[in-house]
């Protein structure tokens, strides 16, 4: 018998899972352990909302674009290259 | 009359750039100019210096790709070479990326997601490593303070302070959206290193944010 695998999940140990729970990494009983403590406790709740929403922002960020000197060094060189 | 597609694949306009189409090329470069850049800015410390490693990785893949092989995926070819370059070029100034960055391990002490004084102690008699400072939720309306110039800044920010590894992955999977598989086949690391940056990184990003919504 496993007693890690067997008692409840604490907070400190959830919000190190979290990436891997996103990601589907976690055991069947890894998950289950992560839902059961997540089911109970609103606080890591929160957490879990927080790192979706820093997942989100992230995603927003705009790119940048070439400087029209860069694209236009970039043209010539193709023409040499052609 | 047949309907011309609105988005041509990459396979399509690599042959078209091997029967030397400037079009396809000029197209090509407009496709991948905003990713590249980013991707360059982890390695570069100005933008001129992005621009020019994603100027040498075009000159890459000219010289490339009469020999590039269309099975594998371009995107990957192209962003390999744009790394092995600007990677060549932070070693030969002395700015390289140990190779100890990349082999993360998990539950590293120096690396906690949240610092342990947030939590309850390990004595504690009823909730030993509960929260004691709990998150709180971020405003009312999260959607909207959230994509707020201000906190994208902050975001941009957050991850230009990360350690070089963790801004690649983090850059690759959450900015440019790409899988797991293909920012492990552009960097050349493990699935379970990419997905311990990947977490750091979200989590110094979540930690930004919380401070900028907590004191505001």
């Amino acid at each position: 018998m496993n007693d890690v695998a067997d008692r409840e999940l604490t907070c400190k140990e959830l919000v190190e899972l979290v990436t891997e729970y996103f990601e589907g990494a976690l055991s069947d009983q890894a998950r289950r352990r992560f839902d059961d403590h997540l089911a109970g406790c609103p606080f890591c709740q929160i957490y879990l909302d927080q790192m979706r929403e820093t997942i989100r922002a992230t995603g927003h960020l705009s790119d940048e674009a070439l400087s029209g000197e860069a694209l236009d060094a970039l043209l010539a060189h193709f023409r040499r290259w052609r | 009359m047949p309907i011309q597609p609105l988005l041509i694949d990459d396979a399509s306009l690599v042959d078209a750039i091997r029967r030397r189409d400037e079009t396809a090329f000029v197209q090509l470069v407009a496709r991948y100019q905003g990713p590249l850049l980013r991707l360059a800015r982890v390695y570069a410390k100005s933008h001129a210096i992005a621009e020019e490693i994603v100027q040498e990785t075009w000159l890459g893949v000219l010289k490339g790709i009469d020999r590039f092989e269309s099975r594998s995926s371009f995107k990957t070819w192209l962003f390999r070479i744009l790394v092995n370059r600007a990677r060549t070029r932070a070693e030969r100034e002395g700015r390289m990326i140990p190779f100890s960055a990349y082999e993360a391990v998990p539950g590293d002490a120096a690396e906690e997601s949240v610092p342990s004084n947030r939590f309850l102690g390990p004595d504690h008699p009823e909730w030993p490593h509960h929260w004691a400072v709990p998150p709180k939720t971020w405003g009312a309306r999260p959607d909207e303070a959230l994509l707020t110039r201000e906190t994208l800044e902050l975001v941009s920010q957050a991850i230009a302070a990360l350690p070089p590894a963790q801004r690649e992955v983090i850059t690759l999977r959450d900015v440019q959206n790409w899988t797991s598989e293909e920012v492990c086949n552009v960097l050349e690391i493990t699935e379970t290193n990419q997905r311990v940056l990947l977490h750091r990184a979200r989590s110094r990003v979540r930690s930004a944010l919380e401070r900028h919504f907590d004191r505001g």
